[in-house]
């Protein structure tokens, strides 16, 4: 095992550690995606390049894009205080459109 | 034969009966069971007074930490426990882990004569140079079909929880837009100038795994969800106009449902000639080239279509819920 798998395999651990303790969910996302980034070149030190591909597709592109988009929608990305706003200039703009 | 009978008739028959219980459009219970109307729940303000002050008092007892000492246990007795849990679980798995035989030891129990034979004979029954798809798509490509099922029906059932009525109000198309602006930024030139370079490259290099996928690493899959990656990205800057020019849900219904059925088909040809492929017309061309390995092109082709959709729709529906 080569010095360079071993940062990877510790960068994997600490990844995995971090998103699960992470306070903020849009860290946890970023963290989960690293985490499969770091996963897919283990994949292709390992011999399974296939498997990288599809990781690296699948683990870090569409499945962050999909939490992203979760957490957009769930209002979790900005503060609180910004989502209120938004909500606001959200009604505003709908009761312009209606009238 | 089947004769007509008069509706009055008719109406007497069991048949008629079936049909209308199973529309729901007749109670069989009704008019033959006996039932007492419902009375309607009664309450004063004088008991919904009381009822209100007693859930409060309840709160507070429930949550006073000084005089309630079941609660204090409890909160000790969850840590110690959701610790002791962890512990027990990392401790289970790492002993699992270790009886596991070395990394990439000769007579571990998985280099058998299953993946011998795959190893050695693999090129020469699939034709296709990439030993792991010559076994997904061809040995093992019933259980590939089941994948793509799995895929078809997560769709389906993303459809059912997310898709959003799209007659909301009078303007409620004007409604959905709104809606989506506020999620999405439009018009964002740094993002539109990347995909304008990305887009091109990443579907190229999607559609080339798909057809590479039996010469080299890749298939299918992977070169599905990198052209619903590029999709993705495309839409994500570009808006809807631009992909519903190309990709409605008229035309991912209809491709999955052509991928599907050509997978189908295919394979059970296949299964029908005994599912051995010794007695299989299809020629199996040189190994290396691209019009080669029989129908392992085609199902690669099949899958990818499938998956690049499926990706899409997933976007689509999390984004808004609809075309």
């Amino acid at each position: 095992m080569t010095v360079f798998t071993c940062i990877l395999f510790l960068f994997l651990i600490v990844c995995a550690v971090a998103a699960s303790l992470s306070k903020s969910l849009l860290n946890t996302v970023l963290i989960f995606m690293s985490y499969s980034l770091v996963m897919s070149i283990i994949w292709v030190i390992l011999e399974a390049p296939d498997l990288a591909i599809t990781e690296a597709a699948v683990g870090a592109g569409v499945t962050t894009v999909l939490f992203v988009l979760t957490l957009k929608k769930i209002h979790a990305i900005m503060g609180a205080q910004a989502a209120e706003k938004e909500a606001e200039g959200e009604l505003e703009y709908r009761r312009r459109r209606n009238s | 034969m089947s004769r007509k009978l008069p509706p009055e008739q008719y109406e007497k028959t069991i048949s008629y009966k079936l049909k209308t219980w199973l529309d729901g459009s007749r109670d069989p219970y009704v008019g033959n069971l006996e039932m007492k109307p419902q009375s309607l729940r009664q309450e004063d303000e004088a008991t919904q007074k009381r009822f209100r002050e007693d859930k409060k008092r309840v709160r507070a007892r429930a949550y006073d930490m000084e005089h309630n000492r079941d609660m204090v246990l409890f909160k000790k007795l969850y840590r110690a426990f959701s610790l002791l849990f962890c512990v027990l679980l990392v401790t289970m798995l790492l002993i699992g882990v270790a009886d596991l035989p070395p990394f990439g030891e000769a007579d571990k129990p998985v280099n058998n004569e299953v993946s011998q034979r795959y190893i050695e004979k693999g090129l020469q029954e699939t034709g296709a140079v990439n030993i792991v798809t010559g076994m997904i798509l061809d040995y093992r490509a019933f259980d590939t079909l089941g994948e793509s099922h799995v895929l078809f029906i997560a769709t389906c059932t993303v459809l059912i929880l997310l898709r959003v009525d799209q007659k909301m109000g009078k303007n409620g198309e004007e409604e959905a837009e709104a809606n989506d602006r506020a999620y999405e930024p439009k018009n964002d030139v740094i993002l539109q100038t990347a995909a304008r370079l990305l887009v091109p490259f990443i579907i190229i290099f999607g559609i080339y795994i798909i057809l590479c996928g039996h010469l080299g690493p890749g298939g299918g899959f992977s070169g599905g969800a990198v052209i619903g990656a590029g999709l993705i990205l495309y839409v994500s800057a570009f808006g809807f106009e631009k992909t519903e020019r190309f990709f409605t849900a008229k035309t991912y219904r209809r491709m999955s449902f052509g991928a599907l059925a050509c997978y189908c088909l295919s394979k059970t040809y296949s299964f029908y000639t005994g599912a051995n492929h010794i007695e299989s017309v299809i020629p199996l061309g040189t190994p290396g080239a691209i019009l080669s390995s029989g129908l392992i092109l085609l199902l690669n082709i099949c899958v990818g279509v499938v998956v690049a959709g499926t990706m899409y729709t997933f976007y689509v529906m999390f984004r808004k819920g609809g075309y």
